[in-house]
């Protein structure tokens, strides 16, 4: 039994990891212009503003929890951050204006769920809908736009040829990895999602960390809102929307359970490198891009359905 | 109810005045909402006394430790350790003064591995930045393995999930982890409720071995054969009153089977 098990284990757990490898030998087949530096840079990019939404997300479902209010934060962080910057903060300073937006939306995420002891689904999607209120309070409804080549430079420039969005998502990523992986925090978020009241009464200031790590989430969507507004040269108040569906979707792809405790960062940046994957390979072979809301939905059903299945016995 | 104040002058008789008191919680009544769970119990544990805690369904029994252990506040009721009235709001004060816990549920995280349940909310770190302490795995990895050995308990692996093992391996990691601080008192709360007969005996005989540490320990049992054999003193409660406190050989299985469902039993005379 437990020969049988480990291997379905082993394929639940390196699935994803299978499936992208597949994925990405099946499109280089059926298209030379795939697998070309200047397309997989592209990918990149195309992934990179979901995935840096998907870290604080990782974080936060590795708790058992969840953040619904991630694509609102994403526009109003950046249209804050905007305002600022046309308005005459200066760069460093609005950035910094717009990254607190979005940290003081995520703590008052965490600190309603967690002292008010009110599920996190509810409370961020309360949050969702303040934030894209504020949002169109704040700018009327219009975009905000003409920033400057340097704050523009963000998320269009290129150092060594790689889209700065790519490089800013990389560090980030590894950062957060050695953070979950190898720090008493990150070893508590995970303990959080195996048995929270374990973890309470083993002293640790549980309340305080779940708080923060909404923070975490808030301050990431806040990032990833200053960095498409940046590529964009234009803060959109429709920005972001539906982007916690694609965030939560790479979550789950990338094996992390709904249920908090197992999973992890790795598997985020896979899922949605996946999703740019399949985008960029339905545009390449001329699938129609309707199309791809269908494809995307019925991954992640197969994706859980089979993921269930095998571990299952 | 109406017969509650017989009952108090029969409890203070109990309370330990001499030297080498540990802990004395004096009067403890929790009450939730309307209900009474625990009322007006008065519990005196001395150093190195292993102390029996009986009851039935409901008595009260892990209300009253988790008071104790911090998990629970009071009503009303004081608590002294070594003689002096301590405050013990939050688990890390209990744990603090020197009062662990193994919790019924043994409060193992399932998805962590041996050495990291053994060491939650103690992580042992070689060194730090800002607030991120940096974990370090293989030296936690290889004290675990030691505290285990010590329990005569072997596992194949540090690595595997916690939720992969046996019961009494799970329970084994949940007294090595209470044990492992050093502490004065260490509480089980059932330990042997889910373990088969075999592994049952090893923990009555790690019981035995606290004893000689200096431990003292207070456990719970449905079990009053285990109770019997391994407690020095056996406190009994009965719908949140203490309705019996004593000793092993000045009682019989019978008559504290009668305290625990009396239900107001005439001869609750401890002595």
């Amino acid at each position: 039994m437990s020969r049988i098990s480990g291997w379905r284990e082993a394929i639940a757990d390196y699935g994803i990891y299978i499936g992208f490898i597949g994925l990405i030998i099946a499109l280089s087949l059926i298209t030379d212009r795939f697998l070309t530096v200047r397309n997989l840079l592209n990918v990149a990019e195309q992934a990179s503003l979901i995935s840096i939404v998907g870290i604080g997300m990782t974080a936060v479902i590795l708790m058992g929890e969840i953040d619904l209010s991630v694509g609102s934060v994403v526009a109003l962080s950046g249209v804050v951050t905007a305002g600022s910057l046309t308005g005459g903060f200066g760069m460093p300073l609005s950035i910094l204006i717009g990254l607190g937006v979005g940290a003081a939306l995520g703590l008052v995420n965490g600190f309603i769920t967690v002292y008010g002891e009110i599920p996190s689904f509810i409370v961020t999607l309360g949050m969702l809908s303040v934030a894209k209120g504020l949002t169109l309070l704040y700018t009327g409804g219009e975009p905000i736009w003409g920033f400057g080549e340097a704050f523009e430079f963000i998320g269009g420039g290129k150092v060594l040829g790689i889209p700065l969005p790519v490089i800013i998502a990389a560090v980030l990523y590894i950062l957060t990895l050695i953070v979950l992986n190898w720090t008493q925090i990150g070893r508590y978020i995970y303990a959080i999602g195996g048995n929270q009241r374990a973890v309470r009464l083993a002293g640790v200031k549980v309340e305080r960390l779940k708080t923060a790590v909404f923070g975490l989430s808030g301050f990431f969507a806040a990032a990833s809102g200053i960095i498409l507004a940046s590529r964009l040269a234009s803060a959109q108040p429709t920005a972001g929307s539906g982007w916690e569906l694609d965030a939560i979707a790479a979550v789950v792809l990338g094996g992390t359970s709904l249920y908090g405790g197992e999973g992890g960062l790795a598997g985020t940046l896979i899922g949605a490198l996946i999703f740019s994957v399949i985008n960029n390979g339905m545009i390449l072979t001329g699938i129609p891009t309707f199309f791809q809301y269908v494809v995307k939905g019925g991954i992640i059903i197969l994706a859980l359905l089979l993921d269930k299945k095998l571990r299952q016995s | 109810m109406s017969e509650a104040p017989a009952e108090e002058e029969a409890k203070t008789e109990s309370v330990n005045e001499e030297n080498g008191q540990l802990v004395r919680m004096d009067g403890i009544t929790k009450r939730f909402g309307g209900l009474t769970a625990l009322n007006e119990v008065d519990l005196a544990i001395n150093d190195s006394e292993v102390v029996g805690l009986v009851g039935d369904n409901g008595a009260g029994k892990s209300t009253l430790i988790n008071v104790l252990a911090g998990a629970l506040e009071q009503t009303s009721g004081n608590i002294f350790y070594k003689g002096k009235k301590v405050e013990i709001n939050a688990p890390e004060d209990a744990k603090d003064l020197g009062i662990e816990t193994v919790y019924q549920d043994l409060a193992l995280a399932d998805n962590l591995d041996v050495a990291g349940n053994l060491f939650l909310g103690r992580e042992i770190s070689n060194y730090s930045f800002g607030p991120l302490r940096f974990l370090a795995k293989n030296k936690m990895n290889e004290k675990a393995e030691e505290v285990l050995d010590v329990l005569n308990i072997n596992f194949d692996t540090m690595k595997a999930k916690v939720r992969n093992l046996s019961g009494g391996q799970r329970q084994a990691i949940a007294v090595a982890r209470s044990i492992y601080t050093d502490p004065d008192l260490v509480i089980l709360d059932e330990p042997t409720a889910a373990l088969a007969v075999e592994e049952s005996e090893r923990v009555l005989e790690l019981i035995n071995d606290l004893r000689d540490e200096g431990i003292a320990v207070i456990f719970i049992s449905h079990t009053l054969q285990e109770v019997f054999n391994v407690a020095d003193r056996i406190v009994i409660l009965n719908q949140g009153n203490k309705v019996g406190d004593m000793k092993p050989e000045e009682t019989n299985i019978d008559e504290v089977v009668k305290l625990m469902i009396g239900g107001r039993y005439e001869n609750d005379e401890p002595n």
